[in-house]
């Protein structure tokens, strides 16, 4: 590992994306037309639903976008060759992986800041907690997505089964992270499930954000359970980042 | 040998189940230009790969400037250009080659350099993916030379250049040479051989022939590469030589029409 080739392969990354317009829109856009949306489904309905909902949608979105990004970009690294070649040279595997997590993290931090500026200025969400909070719990669940990606990416053969893997990894955690129904709710096999699922502890972290004027100290074992399923994806995906291959 | 740059001993290596190279050894003195020919197929990449340590093998060594294939000191000192062009599509020919050039920590002077070596000059500031292929692939060859490594193993460089172009990549090579780089560059066009210093011909596998062109020529009583390496392959398969090889690369022109009369046995 080196910083210079971690931060040149960060800044190449960022470079990669700043050419791709639309890819940039569609980060930054679609969370905010998301919640938009939302706010306007519950805007005549008794009780205040929106902003129950609201701040779990802020810590899943940089969680699934990231994770699509990540899973097709490092699939193109692997089928262009261009894996193969940086491999032969003096990066390390840590200097790609965590100029993907540099990179996309800085993405998410921006995505984050517009989505919640629209979020509470325009549909009104109340968060409580500070922003600096909710900025801190949107990367983290961002780098999450970008871990998982990661992983996710060695073993897809085809962009067409990369992007299958969104549905495959990402929805079964979005059902059980207790969005649809209150975790301690469901049945208890799929409670123990929920209890191991990363974004479960996202969601958790998001929600107290909004309700908890200062939340640091109910944040922090949540961020530190999805901060050691970062390092486990991490660790697995190096192991599918092998120099010599068949 | 001090003197070799490569040393591969006894080298096996299987790739979806085939044996691509049952048993292969040979030397790469240092400091040359070796050609490493034959047709599609043959084993060319695959000991490229296993040079540049990105192969797995079954068994046997590959020694490259001293050290194990792949080590992590080599990395700066052996330069690899992919048979595909291994560049990013999205970004421009300068950025790719800045970013290359960061890696493995080489100046920006360099990337100029570089740049104009494969005479891109006028398209630095285009995307890749809006190049030809031919320019494409010396977009890819610019962020290999923008590292100055020691030893440049080139799969394919030339392959879709037209004949200018060639000629002017295989001067820069022989300059390469000169100032002691070593250059392992494979090509199924026959005709770069009267380029090299050396000529490895690899057929399924086997090093069928391992010598200077001009001893080639006279070993096989032929009149060039092409010609040798027809030669070669017929007394491999024991047969006379008015039949062409089975698996012979497209690129590789067809026999001609009125091939030497002989048995094909040296002259």
């Amino acid at each position: 590992m080196n910083a210079r080739i971690t931060l040149t392969t960060a800044a190449r990354i960022l470079r990669q994306l700043r050419g791709d317009h639309r890819t940039v829109a569609l980060m930054l856009v679609v969370p905010v037309v998301l919640l938009g949306l939302l706010a306007w489904i519950y805007v005549d309905s008794p009780g205040d639903t929106f902003n129950r909902i609201g701040p779990s949608l802020l810590g899943v979105f940089p969680f699934v976008v990231m994770f699509v990004v990540t899973s097709i970009a490092t699939l193109r690294e692997r089928t262009s060759g261009t894996l193969e070649r940086l491999l032969t040279t003096p990066l390390g595997k840590g200097d790609l992986m965590l100029g993907y997590a540099l990179a996309f993290g800085a993405m998410a931090v921006l995505q984050a800041l517009v989505a919640t500026t629209f979020a509470v200025w325009v549909f009104g969400l109340d968060i409580v907690g500070p922003v600096w909070a909710l900025v801190v719990v949107a990367l983290v669940d961002a780098l999450l997505g970008t871990a998982l990606g990661l992983l996710a990416s060695g073993f897809a053969r085809s962009e067409f089964q990369a992007v299958q893997f969104m549905p495959a990894f990402v929805l079964p955690q979005f059902l059980l992270c207790g969005l649809l129904l209150p975790r301690d709710a469901m049945p208890r096999p799929l409670e123990l499930v929920s209890d191991v699922l990363p974004l479960s502890y996202a969601v958790d972290a998001m929600q107290e954000v909004t309700t908890n004027a200062d939340p640091l100290g109910e944040i922090l074992p949540d961020l530190a359970v999805i901060v050691g399923w970062i390092a486990l994806a991490l660790t697995l995906g190096s192991l599918t980042l092998r120099r010599r291959t068949p | 040998m001090a003197n070799d740059a490569i040393v591969v001993e006894n080298l096996r290596v299987v790739r979806g189940g085939r044996e691509v190279l049952p048993d292969l050894s040979v030397r790469v003195p240092a400091g040359q230009v070796v050609g490493l020919l034959g047709p599609s197929g043959g084993g060319k990449s695959t000991l490229m790969r296993s040079v540049v340590g990105v192969q797995v093998v079954e068994s046997g060594t590959v020694t490259v400037l001293g050290e194990p294939a792949g080590t992590p000191a080599l990395r700066r000192r052996v330069g690899y250009l992919t048979q595909a062009p291994s560049v990013y599509g999205d970004l421009t020919v300068r950025d790719n080659v800045r970013y290359f050039a960061r890696v493995v920590d080489a100046g920006p002077h360099a990337v100029d350099a570089a740049i104009e070596a494969v005479e891109l000059g006028d398209y630095s500031g285009a995307r890749v993916d809006a190049l030809s292929g031919g320019q494409l692939s010396r977009a890819s060859l610019a962020c290999v030379l923008v590292g100055n490594p020691e030893m440049l193993v080139l799969d394919e460089p030339t392959v879709g250049l037209d004949p200018v172009l060639r000629r002017d990549l295989w001067t820069m090579f022989r300059r390469l040479a000169a100032d002691g780089h070593t250059l392992l560059v494979s090509s199924h066009v026959m005709d770069e051989a009267t380029r090299c210093d050396r000529l490895l011909l690899l057929r399924e596998g086997q090093i069928l022939s391992d010598s200077t062109l001009p001893e080639l020529l006279e070993r096989t009583g032929t009149e060039d590469a092409e010609q040798a390496f027809l030669t070669l392959v017929d007394e491999a398969a024991g047969r006379h030589h008015d039949v062409p090889p089975p698996h012979v690369g497209r690129h590789v022109a067809p026999p001609p029409p009125h091939p030497p009369t002989g048995d094909g046995s040296p002259r």
